[in-house]
């Protein structure tokens, strides 16, 4: 009988600090290592939350036809220095330029492609 | 109080309250388990928590209401990369039947369209009419309508409600039969 306020106690406080510890990424993240390991960067974790401030969905999944698939699109740093995908914007005139490589690969070594945030962790999982 | 119901109390509060308001609880970067702390790029890259706070909160997702951010004029993303294209909003609404035993889903096109243009939708996911798109929730949880943008950028699908929002029984009888909804 007195174990027990004890007990919930300390239930309560892993409740309450969980969330606090346990890494959580933010929403919509998407990180991609198609290549990127392979070849001796650090993987690249685009950001959706930053971007959605700023341009509506379609700027990227229709005009500049990224596709709606973590990993999918086949992004390659040719074809960003050729304009292409975040190289239409990452160029120094809409957004800074192709040279800040950390910004872009910032990943923790051993990523996997793939959304992150979402339904992997918390949604229809549980469902 | 003894000291530690009063501990309890404050504790129980505190998870009530981030659960029912969601707010507050960004991760730092450097402990999102995503990005590399060694990596210089921490120290420049915004904090969630900063764009974040200032927008309409909310309890799912990026515990952001875009829909009402934007409606609100406190974000203006682009609908272009000059941003110079005309918004082209379109305001009917689809309701959609085949929901039992929960309520019916009503689409709204007027936040999708202020999201993004036609050609997001139709017809890469769905054809541009009534009932003409074989749509069931096992689909939507495998990705596929509105599952490809719900769940992994769009409010996450464990908010039935949010898109289960008609009950059968408040609806006017025309619309009832016909299952078309506009305006
Ligand atoms: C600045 C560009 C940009 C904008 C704006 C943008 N996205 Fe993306 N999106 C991307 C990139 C890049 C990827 C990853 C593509 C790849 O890895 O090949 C992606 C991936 C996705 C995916 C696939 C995730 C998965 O399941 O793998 C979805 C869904 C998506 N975006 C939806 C949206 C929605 C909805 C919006 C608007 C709220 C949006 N995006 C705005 C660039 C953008
Ligand atoms: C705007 C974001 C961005 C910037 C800045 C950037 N990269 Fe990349 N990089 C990418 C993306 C996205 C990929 C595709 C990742 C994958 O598939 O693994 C990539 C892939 C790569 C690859 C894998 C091979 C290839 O060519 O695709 C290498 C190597 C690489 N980047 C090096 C660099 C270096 C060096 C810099 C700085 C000069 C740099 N990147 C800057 C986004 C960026
Ligand atoms: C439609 C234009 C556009 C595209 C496409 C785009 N970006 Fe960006 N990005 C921006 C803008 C604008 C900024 C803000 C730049 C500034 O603050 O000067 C930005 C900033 C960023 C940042 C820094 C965010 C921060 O916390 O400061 C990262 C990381 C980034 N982009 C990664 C990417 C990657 C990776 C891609 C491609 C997969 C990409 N972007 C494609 C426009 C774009
Ligand atoms: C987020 C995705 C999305 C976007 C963006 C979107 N639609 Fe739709 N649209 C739908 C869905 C879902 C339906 C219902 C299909 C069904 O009932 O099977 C629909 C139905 C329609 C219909 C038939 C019903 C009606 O409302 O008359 C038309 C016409 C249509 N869309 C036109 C448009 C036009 C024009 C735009 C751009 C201004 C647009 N849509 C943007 C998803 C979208
Ligand atoms: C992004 C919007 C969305 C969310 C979130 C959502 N649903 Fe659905 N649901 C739909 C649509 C659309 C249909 C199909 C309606 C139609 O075709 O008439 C549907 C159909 C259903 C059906 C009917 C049977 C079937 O398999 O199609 C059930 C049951 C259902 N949903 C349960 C749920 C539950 C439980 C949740 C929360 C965990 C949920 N839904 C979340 C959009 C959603
Ligand atoms: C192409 C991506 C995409 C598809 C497909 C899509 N949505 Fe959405 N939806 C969005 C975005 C972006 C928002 C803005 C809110 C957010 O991102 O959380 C949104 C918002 C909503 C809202 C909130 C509207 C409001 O007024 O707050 C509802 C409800 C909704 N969607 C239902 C649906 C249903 C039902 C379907 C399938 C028939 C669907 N969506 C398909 C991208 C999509």
């Amino acid at each position: 009988m007195k174990r027990w306020p004890r007990r919930m106690l300390a239930i309560l406080v892993v409740v309450a600090l969980g969330p606090a510890v346990i890494a959580w990424a933010e929403y919509a993240d998407v990180t991609i290592n198609t290549r990127s390991e392979a070849e001796g960067v650090a993987p690249v974790i685009y950001p959706h939350w930053f971007h959605r401030i700023r341009f509506q969905c379609s700027v990227c999944h229709v005009d500049l036809d990224i596709k709606m698939g973590a990993g999918t699109t086949g992004i390659t740093m040719e074809k960003l220095i050729d304009g292409q995908y975040c190289g239409a914007c990452h160029n120094g005139n809409i957004a800074w330029s192709i040279d800040n490589c950390d910004l872009c690969h910032s990943g923790r070594p051993g990523l996997e492609t793939g959304v992150k945030g979402g339904h992997e962790t918390m949604g229809p999982g549980l469902y | 109080m003894s000291p530690i119901r009063a501990i309890s109390l404050v504790i129980v509060l505190t998870v009530f309250a981030s659960a029912v308001l969601g707010a507050g609880n960004w991760q730092p970067l450097k402990n999102d388990g995503l990005h590399d702390p060694e990596n210089p790029a921490i120290e420049i890259l915004q904090e969630p928590g900063e764009a974040l706070g200032v927008l309409v909160p909310d309890s799912a997702g990026n515990k952001v209401d875009w829909v009402r951010s934007l409606q609100e004029g406190l974000i203006e993303p682009r609908p272009s990369l000059d941003g110079d294209e005309e918004p082209n909003i379109r305001d009917t609404t689809v309701l959609m039947k085949n929901t039992y035993p929960l309520f019916y889903v009503r689409f709204t096109h007027k936040p999708h369209t202020q999201w993004m243009s036609c050609e997001a939708c139709h017809d890469r996911i769905f054809v541009p009419q009534v009932d003409a798109n074989p749509i069931n929730m096992g689909k939507i949880l495998e990705g596929e309508y509105c599952g490809l943008c719900h769940g992994a950028v769009s409010f996450p699908l464990t908010e039935c409600n949010r898109c289960h929002n008609t009950n059968p029984a408040t609806l006017g009888r025309e619309e009832a039969a016909t299952g078309e909804g506009t305006q």
